[in-house]
């Protein structure tokens, strides 16, 4: 019997199973998806809030700062890029520099340093590139990027070193009550757990019905993103919001980690959960906002789009604690800044369990590091000859946007990458200005040597994401 | 496939370095033997030069330059020959990282380290990488079964398998149209091209031999307007689009099929071009370059798909022949007299290669139109004029200008344009 069964292995349920291996229990960590990180948490924008954002007495203000100051150590212990790029909420009128000030005023009652109202002048010298309609803006040095499913494969990658069982592709269908326990059907197979962590993010509501709580609803906020090509690369430095409304953050200008900016994301509920398809009037609705914050903005620097659904709970705030269903833990309803919050939450998770009768003895041999993949085109030129001269699959170039090397993909494969997805967020091959066109039958050969599977079973996203088929296959 | 291969480079420095062994790269090469060049190096990132061409395995190369119809593989092979036949050194699984603006080319190739290679001249011939969904925001989802025609291509020809079973196509590039009639013969059902302009993008002998002879139908002033599945391909919306461009959603109507093909174009793959801060042409997304086919930075030249989009092959081989050869007799030391006339395009021409000539020499002009015209003129400023039966966008136009031509002339630009007869 499991100790501990944590369903979703988003940023959430990865986060809490790095924090729970720090000590001596038997894991695992299921997931439906056959990568982590590619539900939900594969869309996020990437932002590790300032901490200013929530208001005082939520939940998520319980959570957002805390969680932005853990970010610092865990992406130098696991290896994860992450930098604290600044963020300007930008008023465009003097009703809004009074929310601004607002805003300000709760981010320091919520313990946030460095927050400073910028005036015209200030914001066109640091980022030019801003409208001159601007009248101020507030500039808060704590928010940060990183790449979340980079996160999500560097907490999953170090639980699994310190003994996490992952399951994926085992979608959970049934939970049944067992003597000191829950018995959870996924994909089919039984897994007997004395506790359940409900971190099923946009299915968290039906996986605790499967449990016996019926006591919430998930409901899907879709967000559509646009990224922009390279050309545009400094562009701006810094994160640009809007002011809030009740809804969402509003459309963002993001500067990403490796340097390709983003704009969006758009906020509409959906019927749908799985509904992650991005539209004109979504495409229309990003550019033309984020032209009037950035004039040189335009939608024919767009490379690539995608969206992504939020999950929201009824009342807007967190769901976290554990149910009247005895052994269970929710984590429902993490939207933004649920990805800021995520390491302070699953602190918190672990010291639940432990109050519901989960015996922590710490593991002595708990490694916390986790080794950052080669990124071979951030690397110096003399490291680069090195690293060659030791492996020359990293002198073979496969893709030519981002200069992804063979060594780097088959690292990526080793690391766990079991399709073209999975190789494009491990190492960003395929996920340049040709969005895959030179690189991803190469990607697919190497998908197909390193697994031992033939060209046909390799495949987008798991599933029925084939890539091709042969010959005979086709006509009659 | 991972061949091991050990590429010692012959020589620590060399007159010409060339990157790309496209069918840009091996005419360059060839021609900087005939300016005179001695150490020639072509750097190509697969295992045998020869680019795209060899998995253009259908007919249709060569009618210009060799006056015969070859297929892709023949055209490479016999410039191969050529090139191998000059003693010209190609290094294979070979990528260029970066180039100094002093020439210095640094060179990774696997088993054979990084190292920098010091050259008098630079060629560029890297072609060009096809546009892709995010370039024109294909709303939908993004599940697989999504390829652009050239990688589909790769697929059918190179690696043996197919890209889906049921195919739309969109976009009447060059490319499109060759797949829908490859896969058509392979037993795929492509089941429309559709193409968002008023009028075919391809060359006409394709749209005739790819889709007519098949029956395949093409849609013009039609786009995907969505794409439909989570995990493959499930089908996809068309819908006629407005005077902007845009689709009109209303009037759309969804085709179940598992493959998306995308053949909206070409974009020259400029990576190093940028790094090299060199003064590109916004309107063809290639670097500006004189008569001599040279960029802004002296000694560094280009040719191919990597200055403009080139509809046949031959004239790819004719400007990298002019590369080349000016490239060598660089490296020789001699300068050419700088250009005195600057081409303008004007009315229904897009843009001019080359950007300038000189009115001592003869060149070939090439150019693109903005939109089709029948019965019309090519005229040089005042200095020349040329009757055309038609134009297209879909197929380069060329002018030959002699230094006649230019005799009487003594201003410093020309400009360039397509009219309809009587409206001069």
């Amino acid at each position: 019997m499991y100790d501990v069964t944590i369903i979703g292995g988003g940023i959430i349920g990865t986060a809490i199973a790095r924090e729970l291996m720090r000590y001596d229990v038997r894991a695992v960590l299921v997931e439906k998806e056959v990568e982590v990180g590619f539900g939900t948490s594969k869309s996020n924008s990437g932002i590790i809030h300032g901490g200013h954002h929530s208001e005082p007495g939520t939940i998520k203000a319980k959570y957002e700062w805390p969680g932005n100051q853990m970010w610092d150590r865990l992406a130098a212990e696991l290896g994860f890029a992450f930098k604290r790029i600044g963020e300007l909420t930008l008023a465009f009128s003097e009703e809004e520099v009074d929310k601004l000030l607002a805003m300000k005023e709760q981010g320091e009652a919520l313990g946030v340093p460095g927050l400073e109202i910028w005036d015209r002048d200030r914001i066109l010298r640091e980022e030019p590139n801003v409208s001159p309609s601007v009248v101020a803006g507030l500039y808060a040095p704590t928010t940060g990027v990183i790449n979340p499913y980079e996160a999500c494969f560097a907490f999953a990658g170090n639980a699994r070193k310190n003994g996490l069982e992952l399951a994926l592709g085992r979608p959970v269908s049934a939970i049944e009550r067992i003597p000191g326990g829950f018995l959870v059907i996924a994909g089919g197979e039984p897994i007997p757990t004395r506790f359940i962590v409900n971190a099923a993010g946009l299915f968290a509501d039906e996986v605790a019905r499967m449990a016996g709580d019926d006591t919430f609803r998930i409901t899907g906020r879709k967000g559509e993103e646009y990224l922009l090509d390279k050309r545009l690369q400094g562009f701006v430095q810094r994160l640009l919001f809007p002011l809030p409304t009740p809804e969402s953050k509003g459309i963002l200008v993001i500067p990403t980690y490796d340097g390709t900016l983003m704009v969006g994301p758009t906020a509409h509920a959906t019927e749908d959960k799985t509904d992650v398809a991005t539209s004109w009037a979504g495409s229309d609705e990003v550019f033309s906002f984020v032209k009037r914050v950035v004039p040189g903005i335009s939608e024919r620097d767009c490379i690539a789009q995608f969206a992504g659904v939020r999950a929201v709970a009824d009342g807007n705030d967190f769901i976290i604690g554990p149910s009247h269903v005895e052994g269970l833990i929710n984590v429902a309803g993490i939207q933004s800044p649920g990805l800021t919050a995520a390491p302070a939450i699953a602190v918190d998770v672990v010291r639940m369990l432990s109050d519901l009768g989960l015996e922590l003895a710490e593991k002595h041999d708990f490694d916390p590091t986790y080794k950052a993949p080669v990124r071979f085109n951030m690397l110096p030129r003399e490291e680069q000859r090195r690293l060659v001269a030791r492996d020359p699959s990293y002198g073979k170039i496969v893709c030519r946007c981002e200069y992804v090397t063979e060594g780097e993909i088959r690292d990526a494969i080793r690391a766990g990458a079991r399709t073209l997805d999975g190789i494009k967020f491990r190492t960003r091959a395929g996920m340049g200005r040709c969005q895959g066109g030179f690189c991803s039958w190469r990607s697919m050969q190497l998908l197909s040597e390193e697994l031992g599977i033939s060209m046909t079973e390799v495949t987008k996203k798991g599933g029925n994401s084939w890539l091709v088929c042969e010959f005979e296959e086709v006509g009659s | 496939m991972t061949t091991a291969t050990m590429p010692v480079l012959k020589h620590e420095a060399y007159d010409v370095v060339i990157v790309g062994g496209g069918p840009a790269g091996l005419a360059a090469a060839l021609g900087a033997r005939e300016g005179g060049a001695e150490r020639i190096l072509v750097v190509d990132r697969e295992p045998e030069a020869g680019g795209i061409l060899w998995q253009c395995i259908h007919a249709g190369f060569g009618l210009h330059h060799f006056k015969e119809e070859l297929t892709g593989p023949e055209y490479a092979t016999r410039f191969l020959r050529m090139v191998e036949e000059a003693g010209i050194e190609i290094a294979t699984n070979s990528y260029v990282l970066d180039i100094a603006p002093d020439r210095t080319v640094t060179i990774m190739s696997g088993e054979g380290g990084l190292r920098e290679v010091p050259a008098k001249a630079v060629v560029l011939a890297m072609g060009a990488r096809e546009r892709t969904r995010g370039a024109i925001r294909t709303a939908g989802t993004r599940p697989a079964g999504v390829f652009t025609a050239g990688l589909a291509q790769k697929f059918t020809n190179m690696l043996g398998y197919l890209p889906g079973k049921r195919v739309v196509i969109l976009g009447s590039g060059d490319i499109g149209l060759i797949m829908a009639r490859r896969l058509t013969l392979e037993g795929a059902e492509v089941l429309g091209v559709f193409e968002i302009m008023p009028y075919a993008n391809g060359l006409n002998r394709n749209i005739v031999q790819c889709l007519h002879d098949f029956d395949i139908p093409l849609h013009l002033s039609t786009t995907v307007a969505e794409i439909h599945g989570r995990e493959r391909v499930e089908a996809v919306t068309v819908a006629p689009v407005d005077e902007n461009l845009r689709p009109i959603l209303d009037k759309g109507w969804r085709i179940e099929c598992d493959t998306l093909l995308l053949a909206i174009g070409l974009i020259p793959e400029n990576e190093l071009s940028q790094r090299l801060n060199l003064r590109l042409d916004p309107v063809t997304g290639g670097p500006v370059v004189n008569s001599a086919m040279e960029t802004s930075v002296d000694g560094i030249f280009a040719c191919g798909n990597v200055v403009h989009i080139h509809d046949l092959v031959d004239f790819v081989t004719q400007e990298a022949l002019l590369a080349g050869r000016c490239a060598g007799e660089f490296a020789r030391g001699q300068r050419r007299p700088k250009d005195n006339i600057k081409l303008v395009p004007g009315r229904n021409v897009r843009y001019t290669v080359p950007h300038s000539i000189s009115s001592e020499r003869e060149h070939t002009i090439y150019m693109r139109v903005r939109e089709p015209m029948e019965r019309c003129v090519l005229r040089l400023g005042e200095v020349y004029q040329k009757r055309l039966r038609y134009v297209v966008p879909g197929e380069m136009v060329t002018l030959k200008v002699k230094p006649e031509f230019l005799e009487n002339f003594h201003g410093d630009s020309l400009l360039v344009e397509v009219v309809e007869r009587g409206d001069a």
